[in-house]
């Protein structure tokens, strides 16, 4: 018994079965509700794993180097390590942040006011590397020794939480998709049971006239395959237009206002149904057979 | 084509059929009588395995029963014809869907001419579009008739397929049955009806099994 067997029209087989009840019908409801869930926690999982890669890529690529130095002596250290940093193979490019970035970038925190020539602030210089990347410890060495009130901040410690928080973000989708299966398939499971046991003199008599379990059993998978894939197909259409009503990213820039989804992955979302059909598809045959082999 | 060897059934609560050998051989017609309860019914379950002995043995056409697959229980009765005596249907179909059903779970299908005689010989010739619920206790079980003759099968298994008709559509009945041996089937009635037996053996070489303490026996001349 194939899934493509089981999706070619028989009407005599259909026929076979009486017109569907409530267990079918709440299959279809069902299956549609989920999969309305599922494209929500689809778009969680596709947008929190976008959000990790970027944050990875976007540390991963850069660092600072924070000069803590007298006065008199920060240009000259800071002249120091541009030099180093010139010189370092796998650093692309350096430059020191000009007060103007340096006050745009407290700003958020201290307000738009702030006398920043008055504060001891550090000097800092972005580093850009290549994609081969540089030897950490040795440019650490390396800048002790040429300039002491130098220190290398390759955001390791900001890093690893962040992207650490997205991917179990994204993890945490893809549980809720698993699980919205698992719920999927155990509802289909009770309800082809009940479909079974409502239909108990059916069952006894097509057993009777010669019919084999597979017969039997396809008119009852067929019937749930089917229902359980244009629920989903209902509940993804909502569900993806519910996600496309979702305020842009670009509008607001939060995360949450970047729940969406992006090019191709507007066509994940169609494989729910697909999916759906198949867990049903699996749920009933599994409950079918088993149904029928409780009799003679 | 079904032969018993010591064959017993035990329901849980002792033996209703004790020690039973015999062969139903092809293109024979038997009568099986005995009292209530006496196991006729189960005897009849037993041919078909929808029960299997608990002790002794049970062949189907060389095939001992309890060697069966599940598919090859299926595809054996299709080559047994049965009338249950609470004859059961599809009720959401109509009475011509249910007559051809083993037709229609075999994957085949018979001249639309062959399903109009068939009925009209029954006497539900008018009645192939109503449903079941709507039929009475003997249209039910000629349309039972009818659905266990349609394939053709070797062999028939009626339990008291005239219980609920009166003495001409019995005669009927009877004269359907005895035609279908006479074309090599193999022929198990159970019954009480003597008259019915009688007539039988005016038309066939009819033999007669009674169910008594248990075991099945010839019954004698007195019938």
């Amino acid at each position: 018994m194939k899934l493509p067997t089981i999706l070619a029209s028989d009407p005599q087989a259909d026929r076979v079965v009486p017109p569907s009840g409530a267990a079918a019908r709440l299959t279809g409801l069902v299956a549609g509700a989920m999969a309305f869930l599922a494209v929500f926690a689809l778009a969680l999982s596709l947008a929190a794993g976008r959000l990790a890669d970027r944050w990875g890529e976007a540390l991963a690529r850069t660092a600072t180097v924070r000069i803590s130095a007298p006065p008199d002596q920060m240009t000259l250290q800071t002249e120091a390590v541009l030099a180093v940093l010139a010189a370092t193979p796998g650093v692309a490019t350096s430059r020191a942040l000009s007060v103007e970035e340096q006050h745009t970038l407290l700003a958020p925190w201290f307000g738009p006011d702030l006398p920043v020539e008055a504060l001891p602030l550090p000097q800092l210089i972005e580093v850009v590397e290549t994609g081969a990347g540089y030897d950490g410890e040795g440019l650490r060495q390396r800048l002790a020794a040429e300039a002491p009130g130098a220190v290398l901040d390759d955001h390791t410690r900001w890093r690893k939480p962040l992207v650490q928080a997205a991917g179990r973000l994204r993890l945490l989708g893809w549980v809720s998709m698993g699980l919205i299966g698992a719920v999927v398939a155990a509802m289909i499971t009770l309800a082809a049971n009940a479909a079974l046991a409502a239909n108990g003199q059916v069952i006894r008599v097509l057993r009777l006239v010669g019919a084999r379990d597979t017969y039997i059993a396809r008119a009852f998978v067929r019937r749930f395959t089917l229902r359980a894939f244009w629920g989903a197909a209902a509940g993804s259409a909502v569900g993806m237009i519910g996600v496309a009503l979702l305020p842009r990213a670009d509008a607001a820039g939060g995360f949450l206002t970047g729940l969406g989804f992006q090019g191709a992955g507007w066509l994940l979302p169609l494989l729910l149904p697909v999916l759906a059909g198949a867990v049903a598809f699996a749920a009933t045959r599994a409950a079918a057979l088993a149904k029928l082999r409780e009799l003679t | 084509m079904i032969a018993f060897d010591s064959a017993a059934y035990n329901y849980g609560g002792g033996e209703l059929l004790s020690e039973v050998s015999l062969r139903l051989a092809p293109g024979s017609f038997h009568f099986l009588t005995g009292p209530s309860g006496s196991g006729k019914s189960t005897f009849l379950k037993l041919c078909y395995a929808e029960l299997l002995p608990t002790a002794g043995r049970v062949t189907l056409f060389d095939r001992e029963v309890r060697g069966l697959s599940r598919d090859e229980v299926a595809l054996t009765r299709r080559r047994i014809g049965v009338v249950h005596q609470d004859c059961q249907f599809l009720d959401h179909l109509p009475l011509a869907a249910n007559v051809t059903l083993p037709l229609t779970v075999a994957g085949r299908t018979g001249p639309v001419q062959d399903l109009t005689d068939l009925l009209g010989w029954v006497g539900l010739g008018a009645l192939a579009g109503a449903l079941p619920p709507s039929l009475s206790g003997g249209e039910r079980q000629r349309a039972a008739l009818a659905r266990a003759v349609i394939m053709g099968p070797d062999v028939i298994l009626a339990d008291e397929p005239t219980g609920n008709v009166d003495w001409d559509m019995s005669l009927r009945l009877l004269t359907l049955l005895v035609e279908l041996n006479k074309m090599g089937k193999t022929i198990l009635v159970a019954t009480h009806d003597l008259n019915l037996i009688r007539q039988a053996k005016a038309q066939v070489a009819a033999r007669v099994l009674r169910i008594s303490k248990r075991r099945i026996q010839l019954a004698g001349a007195d019938l």
